[in-house]
């Protein structure tokens, strides 16, 4: 049996270099090929963790709450306080999840960043392919937590549809830095979990996810206002519940953006200095 | 559409280029016209450390061309250059005439890479690996499912196309890598230490498809630290040393130039070793070594002069004629042998 004729160096009509929207896409296309392995699972999660914290401590620690009176939660039930907070913290897991191990397994475990960046992808175009994934994810995640938190009767305005891209931008804030983070570890994951326990843990429970940071002593909510999640709860609770105003809307959107922006700027950075050495 | 119809595609001006030059007299200064990759002062550093250390070479279209030397020599971050995922830190450095630090990208979409580390993903199954790899480069998923077919049957992966990656044997592995770098038709293929690693027999199968490549036309550049690897492949290699470039020339050439026709490789018991070794200098020969376990005789007749070694009333444990290698020409160039690392 004789091997085939192989063509190599033949003149090529398709474009090889296209500009970054295109590159990056051709970098996301590798993690859909590996989701659509995964998918399932994913999806159980997705639905079952809003079901049972919203059961568990939106109606049940929430009948507690309910009668001990609701001023200070803007005088709706802790289920309706508790549902739009819980969108932007699930927001933040969800991208702290698709950024640190697996941007760590491609560029040290399994190499495949390597191998992309062996390819026409520049180092940047690899970054943002990811992105688009984490941002697919988020975009998915965000649509059943507001299918759920819709069928709990959670939520008191139409507006709520807008707190979808704003749960995405605040997950975004996160990815960004945090796959920056991820690939320049050179050596093994030991960080990720400090950033679980001393980051990721701390916010998810004192960013007024589950009461209002008003509540906090005064010292301590000047961190809370600057953390991403912060600005993304406080948005997303205020299109839930009908009460946001266009000015503060722009704020947080505005902070959110620039910490997404400046995650961007580094992980392209980061990107370059660990692909191109 | 291409130039208007009359029109020669190529005007006279390199014609015009060459004999001028040959009026200066410094025709061997023309660039080579068919030269693929150009480097010159060629030179990579990480802090302190220097790991290519000025270079210079050509590689020219169609041709095997090798990187020989131990572990550290500066092969690895050489071929990263040339891969264009390593910006030098001096010298020149010219890819498909373009520069590899500006026009990256589309330097890399014409070549093909096997890493020293396969970096396939190993979740996916041999199909998806090319699919992936495939769409990097932009092409079509049409163009792909083409290609991998043919490929897959080059590489004899044919049967396992739909399996997954994971459970593969490290000479699969390595020659789905090899099918990977070839998914765009790669103007060049970069091989960094092919088959470091695999067993011998999976190693002479990886050999083979490269010899095939080879007998088809691709430019091959490779690295290594098997001087068989480098002979059986290798038109024209340079033996590489502390990141400078020890000496150039085909695998005939240096070994006629840096060794002598045939080696006599005598081992004696140990206590005798140091002794033997001292009287052997009574032997006519080009060049005496004296390594731990044995003692080389650079010679022209091997036979000849192991008749004079019994002559000395020396009985070595064993004794063995051979031709000179490559890894002699290493030992002469550096005084160590490619092993040592």
């Amino acid at each position: 049996m004789t091997a085939p004729a192989l063509r190599v160096g033949s003149p090529q009509r398709y474009d090889r270099v296209a500009g970054p929207g295109r590159m990056a896409v051709r970098a996301f296309q590798p993690w859909l090929v590996n989701y659509r392995r995964t998918w399932r699972g994913t999806i159980y999660s997705s639905v079952l963790m809003p079901v049972l914290y919203l059961g568990a401590m939106g109606l049940g620690l929430g009948t507690l709450v309910n009668q001990h009176g609701t001023a200070s939660l803007g005088t709706v039930s802790y289920l309706v306080f508790l549902a739009p907070g819980l969108m932007a913290a699930t927001a933040m897991q969800t991208a702290v999840g698709e950024s640190l191990y697996p941007v760590f397994s491609a560029v040290k475990w399994q190499q495949t960043y390597q191998a992309a960046a062996a390819t026409p992808l520049r180092p940047g175009d690899i970054f943002r392919g990811h992105l688009l994934f984490t941002t697919m994810r988020l975009t998915m995640n965000m649509i059943i937590f507001l299918a759920i938190m819709s069928l709990f009767g959670a939520v008191r305005s139409a507006w709520v549809v807008a707190a979808v891209p704003v749960a995405i931008l605040t997950g975004l804030a996160f990815a960004t830095p945090l796959d920056a983070f991820a690939v320049s570890q050179k050596k093994n994951d030991q960080a990720f979990n400090m950033i679980f326990r001393f980051g990721m843990i701390p916010l998810f429970l004192f960013s007024g996810t589950f009461f209002p940071v008003t509540q906090l002593p005064a010292w301590v909510r000047p961190l809370a206002y600057v953390t991403p999640l912060w600005h993304g709860v406080a948005l997303c609770r205020a299109l839930s519940l009908g009460t946001a105003d266009l000015a503060g809307a722009l704020g947080h959107v505005a902070y959110l953006a620039v910490v997404a922006g400046l995650g961007l700027a580094a992980g392209a950075r980061s990107y370059r200095r660990r692909l191109h050495v | 559409m291409g130039c208007p119809l009359g029109v020669p595609k190529y005007p006279a001006g390199p014609v015009i280029h060459f004999e001028l030059s040959q009026a200066l007299g410094k025709v061997s200064d023309v660039p080579d016209p068919d030269a693929l990759i150009r480097a010159s002062g060629l030179t990579k550093r990480f802090g302190q450390f220097t790991a290519v250390d000025g270079i210079d070479f050509e590689l020219r279209r169609g041709e095997a061309f090798g990187f020989l030397g131990p572990n550290g020599a500066g092969k690895s971050s050489t071929m990263r250059m040339i891969g264009c995922v390593s910006p030098p830190t001096g010298g020149e450095l010219t890819i498909l005439g373009l520069n590899p630090v500006t026009q990256g990208a589309a330097i890399r979409a014409r070549l093909g890479v096997v890493p020293q580390e396969d970096t396939l993903d190993v979740e996916l199954t041999v199909r998806e690996n090319l699919l992936v790899y495939g769409r990097y480069f932009g092409l079509s998923r049409q163009v792909i499912a083409e290609r991998t077919a043919r490929l897959l049957e080059f590489v004899q992966l044919s049967e396992r196309a739909n399996d997954h990656v994971e459970p593969l044997s490290g000479g699969m592995k390595r020659r789905l890598t090899i099918a990977r770098s070839l998914i765009n038709e790669p103007e060049i293929l970069i091989l960094d230490e092919p088959t470091t690693g695999l067993d011998p027999q999976a190693r002479h199968v990886v050999w083979d498809r490269l010899f095939r490549l080879k007998q088809q036309g691709v430019t091959l550049i490779l690295t290594t630290h098997y001087m068989d690897e480098a002979e059986q492949l290798c038109d024209r290699l340079v033996v590489m040393d502390g990141g400078k470039i020890a000496a150039e020339g085909s695998p005939r050439e240096l070994i006629d130039t840096y060794s002598s026709r045939e080696v006599l490789e005598l081992r004696f018991s140990t206590f005798e070793h140091d002794q033997a070794a001292e009287k052997l200098t009574a032997v006519p020969a080009d060049r005496i070594e004296v390594l731990a376990d044995r003692v080389l005789l650079y010679v022209d007749d091997g036979d000849a002069a192991m008749a004079g070694v019994r002559g000395l009333a020396l009985e070595p444990l064993t004794s063995l004629v051979r031709r000179s290698t490559l890894e002699d020409v290493f030992l002469r160039l550096t005084g160590r042998r490619l092993e040592d690392g």
